[in-house]
């Protein structure tokens, strides 16, 4: 079992899928491709759930590592590994490929074949992203997700689909391009003061980190920011999302949400945090600064949404402010929270746009205003939407709450304004969350549209009581994932605090002195 | 028994799968279901409150599984049985069981009557939770699921614009003072490194006077919310709008003191920090005051008694900061039974109303004279009419003479004045409620009069019980005053205020003490006499003027026709949040996202990027930000337009060719240094 290269077949399962589908089947066997990719998906996430049950607790480090040897004239390797930063991520992933799969059955109707490529190669390049340990390959995977994510939009999007795919494209390319300068610089910079050695090797260059002088770190953090955030998306640079996700597939909208954001924020955690942990403090004030108005700002702009799907797109950038938060207030609370909410960001979010693309491919209009009284014809959507719905806004009991209360008491372990600018979150949170359900449950039925809207069907529910079981699971019972991710964390919070040590120990001389 | 204490949220939830996944196929037996549930939970309650009472006492904690663990933060999913907690479980589960039943009667023929007892029975577990919790993370979660019951209960009838208005009304106020309770709670862990209330208790002591303030005054932001104090008591109100049992149940007997119990459990963190109790105590005495007021011209009779609930609660929080916390929990008890049974019975009178027009069901101008159509609604309304308004021997008397004997023995002359006049209207608005709507001619719709009935059985046998409690619920545990069972059963849960902690109390205590020491002889004796003169004043005065002379209210509202409209319109707090909090945020809203559609998104997608950054710091806003989304436009179409000429020719291509030339750039830079 430990030799077997499990890593790289979670990852390149689906790419092999995609292969296959392309070579071997014809355009005309829907049926055959849509049996064939769901066969892969599930089976992926079959054989990724050893890292949930063989994966060590305790150990802080990298497991199931694998490594080979690739450009060695330039210190790449094919180097992977996960540990409890990536764990969840990566099972995360897994599990929303089946989701996206089996959503989009009666959803995508035209050249379906280059769909389920396209889904199946976007798995590989997410998966490859979350496991890679060497930076050059971390940001192979991490620009080759722009892809098929582009074809995605671009292909089988709604009407503005050209814009929003260019949009997406260029801008996420923008801020990538900005952070493989960062990378290369960070290269140089080991090799000049630090190992000596060319190398894009992680766990050698962890070791680096607070070598680097804080003049060229925060050059290189700023690289690293203009990539991560864009991506995340932080506010200011969050608006390719709402129109990526309005255009987008509802796969799409999903794994954009419950996946591909999370590169960024994973790119915080991975390489900003431990590579740069000098500058990681110089930008706390600035990080928090944007992370809170994108937590306000985001909550705010999503009130004034008239199309369900922007909403919810808005409402992200207010979660992951939460989470931009969690990071940078550097402490172990802070961080767990805002890698738990990583992934409760992927459920609920990922469930309210598997929700909206079910209505929407009845009724074909996303429009608050042309729903409402959908409770009395839809009791079962009603039920399950209610329950995501509380997820977001973080009722205790469901799996937001435990994310964003680890988050806040880590802010307010940092400051306490933080925190007290930050709850304001969640009041928002609420109002416009219960404004949507009000305007789409609530009320009389009376646009007779509705009136023949059929409830749930038995995929429909098959897919979504997953992702339902896993907000009741982490809600009351978390520890198991954040037991996960525990170590690791401590271990990137000491990371990013040790250049901090001994300048509070200078300060505690100082004192002592004046004393 | 006491390790049994998980049982007690257990029977819920079991009723809230039955019900909610089953609803249909289980129909009309939805509501003995939840019933039943309602009852073992109760049973269980009463075994363990007959081993505290008359075993061992003292405070048991029952863990179940450690819930959140994150570095040095711990908090698990554990309950704490002790004798505040024990007081509270009878309430809950008490009068939540016997609104169950009368529930049962009173939605009968409800197309929603599955979906009713779901959430009945959810709040029945959430309630529990806040109440059972040994921590405050515990706590807050059934402070939370309490608050969601509530929001699906007031908007129960979904169809109607005004009860799902008043349902997201009351959460998300609710939610402003959670993020208060919140920020408590953070601070709290800061401070002791735990959230656990014996641990955190046992670190009271060594807080400085400001931070136990600052803990005081946040987790009391969460109380003013959840027990609609001033200046967040606006939803409580709407509430109404909810089905009248939960009136009852939550929005008068149960949720709204959570705010009452969370400050009596945090009892020993308030002692440290006497600002915190001040602010409690004038917040306290003020909304008893003004809310008092209100109801005395209110017509919708469950208006009354909404007002009427808030004012209570201000007494209650009157008491817990003038450091009387036993009183301000025994006056939570009584309140519970009696405003439980008020609603109950305005809900009976609703029910004989059904054939009324809908707008006349409630109001009081087209009652009266319902007395002898329904004799045991009657009684028991008069019961509890006369219980809140503080007549001995009834349970009122008993808990509120203590609040006001305790503000005036601790100097707090100021509260124990607004107290006693709240006191007063009080006892007006209630019987001014009474006189209108079961004396006098009736004014009922003509064609609803014969319907108008006795309720059945399952709805009046609650009535009859609550009456009761009503009459001894108060001098059982309540005499001799300040030395009654429940206050020796209390005094291990709460702290006391040390003696002379409060700089004020220090010369009260003095005076006390020339004047024959503790709080006996005449002053005693003065209070007593004038408490019971001020409740018989004011039903007096509503005999007066809704019995004996009639056309007094019409002068009164000639003479004071401004007065009297500033009441009925509630002092227009409404209209002022309306204009002052919810516009701007509708306003801020729509801007803000007129903001990211044309100066953001313009910004990205125009070329001029550098234009409309560099104008957001040079403050020539509008100028330039109209400016630079029109040349953005314009910008961004030829920008686009080249883009897709790349596109033909293989993005992919060029995209690695950026690539590549990042590299190069970055090799030549540093190859040339």
């Amino acid at each position: 079992m430990s030799n077997m290269p499990l890593l790289t077949l979670i990852t390149f399962l689906p790419a092999l899928g995609a292969v296959i589908i392309m070579l071997f089947m014809k355009k005309e066997q829907t049926k055959a491709i849509k049996g064939f990719a769901t066969a892969v998906v599930v089976l992926d996430f079959l054989i990724s759930l050893p890292l949930w049950f063989s994966f060590d607790q305790s150990e802080a480090g990298f497991q199931f590592v694998e490594k080979v040897s690739w450009i060695p004239t330039i210190g790449v390797s094919y180097f992977v590994g996960i540990d409890g930063i990536s764990v969840l991520l990566v099972l995360l992933t897994t599990l929303t490929m089946i989701v996206g799969v089996v959503c989009s059955f009666t959803a995508i109707e035209e050249r379906e074949k280059e769909y389920y490529v396209c889904l199946l190669l976007l798995a590989t390049g997410m998966l490859g992203t979350f496991i890679a340990l060497d930076i050059f390959l971390f940001y192979v995977f991490f620009e080759i997700t722009l892809v098929p994510m582009y074809f995605l939009i671009g292909v089988w999007g709604g009407p503005r689909k050209l814009y929003a795919a260019i949009k997406f494209f260029l801008y996420t390319l923008f801020g990538s391009v900005l952070m493989l300068l960062g990378i290369l610089a960070y290269y140089f910079a080991n090799f000049k003061m630090g190992t000596g050695t060319l190398t894009f090797d992680l766990v050698e260059l962890y070791a680096v980190g607070p070598k680097i002088p804080l003049s060229l770190q925060i050059w290189i953090f700023l690289a690293f920011f203009i990539g991560f955030a864009i991506k995340v998306p932080m506010f200011p640079f969050h608006t390719w999302l709402p129109d990526a996700h309005v255009e987008a597939p509802t796969a799409g909208s999903v794994i954009l949400a419950g996946i591909l954001l999370k590169m960024g924020t994973y790119g915080f955690v991975r390489f900003a945090l431990p590579l740069l942990p000098q500058a990681s403090h110089v930008f706390v004030p600035f990080m928090v600064l944007l992370s809170i108005i994108g937590i306000i700002y985001g909550a705010l702009v999503a009130m004034a949404q008239t199309d369900i799907k922007k909403l919810v797109a808005y409402s992200s950038v207010s979660h992951l402010g939460f989470v931009m938060l969690g990071i940078f207030a550097l402490n172990e609370q802070g961080v767990l929270g805002g890698q738990l909410q990583m992934i409760n960001h992927g459920i609920s979010t990922g469930a309210l746009f598997l929700l909206v693309g079910v209505v929407y491919e009845r009724r074909h209009t996303r429009l608050i205003s042309d729903y409402g009284g959908l409770s009395k014809v839809v009791p079962v959507f009603t039920v399950i939407f209610a329950i995501t719905m509380l997820s977001s806004i973080g009722l205790p009991g469901l799996n937001g709450f435990v994310g964003e209360f680890l988050i806040l008491i880590g802010a307010f372990k940092k400051s306490y304004v933080y925190a007290a600018f930050a709850v304001i979150g969640i009041v928002l949170g609420a109002a416009y969350m219960l404004w949507l359900f009000q305007r789409v449950f609530f009320g009389n039925l009376d646009n007779p549209e509705n009136e023949k809207l059929t409830d749930c069907n038995a995929r429909e529910v098959l897919y979504l009581l997953p992702l339902v079981i896993l907000m009741f699971w982490i809600g009351l019972y978390p520890k198991p994932f954040l037991g996960r991710m525990e170590a690791s964390v401590k271990k990137v919070v000491k990371m990013v605090n040790v250049a901090e040590a001994p300048q509070k120990a200078a300060l505690g001389k100082m004192t002592k002195l004046e004393k | 028994m006491i390790e049994l204490a998980w049982l007690i949220p257990v029977f819920p939830v079991i009723g809230v799968l039955i019900n909610g996944l089953f609803g249909k196929q289980v129909g009309e037996k939805a509501g003995p279901i939840a019933s039943v549930m309602a009852g073992l939970s109760f049973l269980v309650v009463l075994g363990i409150a007959f081993e505290m009472i008359f075993g061992a006492g003292g405070s048991h904690t029952v863990p179940l599984w450690t819930w959140v663990e994150a570095g040095s933060f711990s908090a698990s999913m554990s309950f704490l049985i002790d004798p505040l907690s024990t007081i509270m479980l009878l309430v809950v589960a008490g009068v939540g069981f016997l609104v169950h039943v009368y529930a049962v009667g009173y939605m009968h023929g409800d197309p929603g009557y599955p979906r009713f007892f779901t959430y009945l029975n959810l709040f029945m577990l959430s309630m529990f939770l806040l109440v059972l919790g040994d921590n405050y993370l515990v706590m807050f979660v059934g402070w939370e699921g309490v608050g969601l019951c509530s929001y699906l209960l007031i908007g129960f009838w979904y169809e109607k614009q005004s009860a799902s208005d008043a349902g997201k009304k009351a959460f998300i106020v609710n939610r402003i003072g959670d993020a208060g309770f919140l920020l408590g709670m953070f601070l709290i862990w800061t401070l002791t490194g735990s959230l656990t209330y014996t641990e955190v208790f046992k670190a009271a002591p060594e807080m400085s006077a400001a931070m136990a303030s600052a803990v005081g005054l946040l987790l009391f932001v969460g109380a003013i919310g959840k027990s609609a104090q001033i200046p967040l008591y606006v939803w409580l109100p709407d509430a109404m709008e909810g089905p009248t049992p939960v009136s009852a149940l939550i929005h008068a007997a149960t949720m709204v003191t959570a705010g009452v119990y969370m400050v009596a459990r945090t009892s020993p963190i308030y002692v440290m920090g006497p600002d915190a109790m001040s602010v409690i105590a004038v917040v306290g005495a003020l909304t008893g005051l003004f809310a008092a007021s209100i109801g005395l011209v209110q017509n919708d009779i469950k208006r009354v008694l909404a007002y009427s609930t808030v004012s209570q609660l201000g007494f209650m929080f009157m008491a817990l900061g003038v450091g009387a916390f036993t009183a301000g929990i025994f006056h939570l008890m009584t309140h519970a039974f009696f405003k439980g049974l008020l609603f109950l019975g305005s809900g009976s009178v609703i029910h004989a109303l059904h054939h009324a027009p809908e707008e006349q069901q409630q109001d009081m101008r087209y009652m009266g004279g319902l007395k002898d159509k329904m004799p045991i609604t009657y009684w028991t309304f008069l019961i509890g009419a006369v219980a809140i308004a503080g007549v001995p021997p009834l349970a009122g008397f008993w808990s509120k003479d203590e609040i006001l004997a305790n503000a005036f023995f601790t100097g707090h002359y100021t509260v124990w004045i607004m107290g006693t006049v709240a006191a007063f209207m009080t006892a007006f608005y209630m019987f001014r409620l009474i006189f209108m709507t079961f004396h006098g001619e009736m004014r009922v719709d003509h064609h609803a009069r014969e319907y108008i009935h006795e309720s059945p059985a399952t709805m009046t046998v609650p009535l009859v019980i609550l009456a009761v409690l009503s009459v001894i619920g108060g001098v059982i545990p309540g005499f001799p005053p300040e030395a009654g069972w429940i206050h020796r059963f209390l005094a291990p849960s709460l702290a006391k205020v040390p003696a002379g902690g409060h700089a004020m109390d220090q010369g009260v205590h003095l005076m006390n003490a020339a004047a024959g020491g503790g709080h006996s002889g005449p002053a005693v004796v003065f209070l007593i006499i004038l408490a019971i003169a001020v409740a018989l004043g004011g039903i007096a005065l509503a005999w007066y003027m809704y019995v004996k002379d009639t056309d007094a209210p019409g002068r009164l509202y000639e003479r004071f026709t401004g007065i009297y409209r500033l009441l009925l319109e509630k002092y227009y707090i409404d209209e002022i949040y309306q204009a002052c909090i919810v516009e701007p945020t509708y306003k801020l809203m729509r801007g803000l996202w007129t903001f990211d559609a044309k100066v953001v998104d313009g910004a990205v997608n125009g070329s001029s990027l550098i234009t409309v950054v560099s104008s957001r710091f040079s403050g020539i806003f509008d100028l330039r930000t109209v400016d630079g989304a029109v040349n953005g436009t314009a910008s961004f179409i030829r920008f686009f337009s080249q883009v897709f000429k790349y596109l033909q020719s293989g993005m992919v291509q060029n995209y690695l060719f950026v690539m590549l030339l990042g590299i190069f750039v970055m090799l030549s830079a540093y190859l040339f240094r």
